[in-house]
């Protein structure tokens, strides 16, 4: 009785329609309201991003491991930045470094990541046609492509695009007289993220309103996969701490355009002082943390998310503790809005104050081991399947203990004094976020990749991209924690200047050296993902044995994805390997009475149930009432 | 897919139901509300912040006068009436503005069980009546930044230092660098928010005159559902309720 069903009638009959006859080109690739075309758009804008920004970092690194080298041969792509004598332009630097960390974190690893696995999985996994509004979906696509136009065009604008590092702090971005990058690329860069906030709201609203509305009948939320507790906890962080970041761009925004004071006081440039009285510059850094901290989770969770389902199912068995595994989501959720403080020890804040705040950060260590301690207890004598999948979900196991055992050094206030801004800092949230996440994103298209285009991606080729992406990730990121205990700051040019600096030129030369190694090693996955889009091995229905539900679609998933009905679920989806089961998975959509060999005595209670869940179909959206 | 599609389901959280009986729009706006609640909160405590960085006045509140050096007392900056030039009359028109708005929300909730009650006639009258307390509620804002622009009669005298010296001269009214009430951040802020929140409320007489079109195209009575109304009615009272919080910050305490 509602404007939904009113939609419905709608959907319904447009759903007909494009039965005889398809859809134009543009509606059917471009401004598609489908959620997995709009799952490819997402992955396909951030693998761009991810060349981009993973380039960038490539060239100041060979800035940090070869200073001085003569760089001319990337005048063609650099043009002036590249100095007359070979040399990169120090401000540019800056800029690199800020648009690598802008580009990883929001583009790549927010929007590519929860972007595409949100949108492909979620109606996939709990069993809907399509997410709750399709074309709120299409618009936050839209609203992120020109978000990433804006930061694209930015980088080629002559004062060159922000350079006062991701997390913009003011006065130096406030003020356009202080630095090249805080003039036009600054104001990019805040109409950029503006709009990219917007994006991720509107992306969030539906992850959650689908989890809640369109699960399939018999999808309670403790028969949710994993992947999907990780992604609508994730849509809930964006919800929540994105908006600040919008409040705080927006007064950075009056601060640099209409004279206002919300973050500047007392401030002199070149011996003049401004008008400015009154603001306070912390204020900025506690907004942005506030978004800042949970960020990092938005980032690493649905890794997490994905793999939990990758891990379960390459194991053969089910996941350990699936109930301790959403307690910890929830519980690393929670305090991730409690801890922002922690990039902020050394501000001069209180030292009480900071005792609370390392407190609260030491806390997390315990839901994040017990989400490692889970994995491993998974992995244990469990039949492994070595997949490339499986293999860049263990490896993010790795990452996540070793980034996360620097987590806890950082979060020590006493400790952080030393480290605070230096390149320990770096390694660190490199390994547990940027390398895990990523691991992540790639364990998700390689196990995900048969749904998506209905081919396989090749699996030696697979083998090969993990490990050389594995040892170089560890070659860049383990020396660079020796680099920042011997004091190096990060977002230096060069280190030349100081005595102290030259004893590890190696050491940085060596970094260097593997981050380009690593770098050209994603070509190996680039040329898979391509060539197998196009030319890979056909896919089977259920390549590898899995229990969810996206693997009852078709190989190739139509608009509404199942054809038919969508089926009901009646267990939980890691009935891996069960005792007394002749086979050694059951999928979702199996009921118990089909099982009795291999239920346990109160699973056959669930029996009685079934004739209830069969009948409670009233969330198809492509039903008329 | 709402209530009444739903006959007799015993397990709600079994799937294959909206558990909350709410549609995904009526879901979505809730979480929106939410989001923007952290937005509003950030500028509250923003607020905060700086004004607590900022000495309160000390003096007996009848010997107050403004300046830059101290944090003003609400009730001696916002005490004019719009055709009483002169009276002092502290918090008067802002009461009257929010009691405006508060009644708004009050013609919204009639709207809405006007809606469930599926009366065309009344739902467009209530949302007439809520067009027109935001409409009302923007004019006296618009009022209000006006006369705070403009200023009183005779300004307040400053010493500043501008370029190594010191001169002093009467500031008149407020922009965003300097006021004649207090420091910077106190029209800065006061800009800020208030005009944040009347973009809203903006927004929502907009939505709200959309609804009301709807409603008398008989829309809404076509569909067999006014949800729309219950829709923007969630956005109206969060933008009331915001107001409430941002009256009490910057004008009782
Ligand atoms: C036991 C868990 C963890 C603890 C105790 C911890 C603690 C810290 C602390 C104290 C800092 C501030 C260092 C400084 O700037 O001086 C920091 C930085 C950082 N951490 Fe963690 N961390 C943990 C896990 C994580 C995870 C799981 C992620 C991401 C998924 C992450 C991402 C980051 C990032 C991105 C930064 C640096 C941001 C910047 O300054 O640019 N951390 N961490
Ligand atoms: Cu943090």
């Amino acid at each position: 009785m509602s404007v939904v069903e009113a939609n419905l009638g709608h959907d319904v009959h447009s759903h007909d329609e494009h039965e005889h006859h398809e859809l134009n080109f543009w509606r059917q690739y471009i401004f598609s309201e489908d959620h997995k075309v709009i799952a490819k758009q997402y992955m396909i804008t951030g693998i761009f991003w991810a060349v981009i920004g993973v380039a960038m970092s490539v060239i100041f690194r060979l800035q940090l491991g070869f200073p001085g080298a003569n760089l001319s041969w990337l005048k063609p792509f650099l043009g002036g930045w590249i100095t007359e004598t070979g040399a990169l332009d120090p401000n540019f630097y800056l800029a690199l470094v800020t648009m690598h960390g802008t580009i990883m974190v929001f583009f790549v690893l927010t929007a590519g990541l929860s972007g595409t696995f949100s949108n492909f999985l979620i109606p996939l996994q709990v069993g809907a046609r399509d997410m709750a509004s399709g074309f709120l979906n299409m618009l936050s696509f839209w609203f992120f492509f020109v978000s990433g136009l804006l930061m694209f065009v930015s980088i080629f604008i002559e004062t060159g695009p922000a350079a006062g590092g991701w997390v913009i702090y003011p006065p130096l971005s406030a003020l356009p007289q202080a630095h090249m990058g805080s003039e036009m690329g600054m104001t990019l860069w805040l109409a950029s993220m503006a709009i990219f906030i917007m994006s991720s709201l509107l992306g969030s609203l539906n992850y959650v309103t689908t989890v809640i509305n369109l699960r399939t009948r018999g999808m309670t939320f403790t028969r949710l996969p994993l992947t999907i507790w990780a992604f609508l906890i994730t849509a809930v962080l964006g919800i929540i701490s994105f908006p600040v970041l919008l409040s705080a761009a927006l007064l950075l925004i009056f601060d640099r355009h209409f004279g206002t004071s919300f973050y500047l006081s007392e401030i002199y440039i070149n011996g003049e002082a401004l008008p400015n009285v009154g603001g306070s510059p912390i204020l900025f850094q506690h907004l942005f943390w506030f978004l800042g901290h949970p960020e990092v989770y938005i980032v690493l969770l649905p890794a997490l998310g994905i793999t939990s389902e990758i891990i379960a199912t390459n194991s053969r068995k089910p996941i350990f503790g699936y109930r301790a595994m959403i307690a910890s989501i929830m519980a690393i959720a929670f305090l991730a809005f409690i801890v922002w403080a922690h990039h902020m020890f050394v501000t001069g804040m209180n030292p009480f104050l900071g005792s609370i705040f390392m407190f609260l950060t030491l806390i997390i260590a315990v839901p994040s081991a017990v989400k490692a301690f889970n994995y491993i207890t998974t992995l244990w004598r469990g039949n492994i399947v070595f997949t490339p999948a499986m293999l860049f979900s263990i490896g993010l196991v790795s990452l996540f203990v070793s980034g996360g055992l620097t987590g806890i050094i950082l979060g020590n206030s006493a400790l952080d004094i030393q480290l605070h801004d230096t390149y320990f800092v770096v390694a660190h949230f490199h390994i547990v976020m940027g390398a895990a996440s990523a691991f992540g994103f790639f364990a998700g298209i390689y196990h995900w990749f048969p749904k998506m285009f209905g081919r396989m991606l090749n699996g030696t080729l697979g083998q090969i991209h993990f490990w050389l992406t594995f040892v170089g990730v560890y070659l860049v990121f383990m020396p660079m924690h020796y680099i920042g205990i011997a004091g190096f700051p990060r977002r230096y040019y060069q280190f030349t200047s100081f005595d102290f600096g030259k004893s590890f030129t190696d050491l940085n030369m060596f970094v260097s050296i593997a981050a380009i190694f690593t770098f050209f090693a994603q070509f190996v996955f680039l040329w898979n993902f391509f060539y197998s889009m196009f030319k890979g091995k056909v896919a089977t229905q259920n390549p590898w044995n899995s229990n969810t539900l996206e693997w009852t679609t078709p190989v190739n998933v139509g608009h509404g994805n199942w054809e038919g009905e969508i089926p009901a679920v009646y267990r939980w989806p890691y009935d891996y390997s069960k005792p007394g089961s002749p086979v050694d998975f059951i999928p979702q959509n199996i009921p118990h009475s089909q099982t009795l060999e291999s239920n346990f005595p109160h699973e056959n209670e669930y029996i009685a149930q079934e004739k209830e869940i069969e009948a409670q179909n009233y969330n198809d959206q492509f039903a008329s009432h | 897919m709402a209530a009444t599609a739903q006959p007799n389901v015993k397990n709600v959280w079994l799937g294959g139901v909206e558990p909350m009986k709410a549609s995904y729009g009526k879901l979505m706006m809730w979480f929106f509300l939410v989001s923007d609640t952290f937005t509003f909160s950030a500028l509250l405590v923003s607020y905060g912040l700086v004004r607590f960085s900022f000495p309160a006045y000390a003096g007996k509140v009848a010997d107050f006068v403004s300046s830059p050096a101290y944090w003003p007392i609400p009730e001696k900056v916002f005490d004019a009436m719009p055709f009483m030039h002169g009276i002092h009359a502290p918090l008067v028109f802002v009461g009257i503005m929010t009691f405006i708005l508060i009644f708004s929300s009050v013609t919204m909730v009639l709207a809405v069980e006007a809606g469930h009650r599926m009366d065309r006639a009344a739902v467009e009258k209530y949302m007439l009546w809520t067009i027109l307390g935001g409409a009302t509620f923007l004019g006296c804002q618009a009022w209000e930044w006006t006369h705070f622009i403009h200023g009183t009669d005779s300004g307040t005298v400053v010493k500043e230092i501008v370029d190594g010296t010191w001169i002093t001269k009467t500031v008149f009214g407020a922009n965003l660098t300097e006021n004649q009430y207090g420091p910077a951040a106190f029209a800065d802020f006061f800009f800020f928010i208030t005009g944040f929140h009347g973009t809203h409320v903006f927004s929502g007489v907009v939505l709200n005159y959309l609804v009301f079109y709807r409603t008398s195209t008989g829309m809404y009575e076509r569909r067999g559902s006014y949800e729309m109304v219950e829709k923007v009615g969630l956005y109206w009272h969060f933008v009331d309720l915001v107001w409430v919080f941002v009256f009490t910050f910057f004008y009782l305490v």
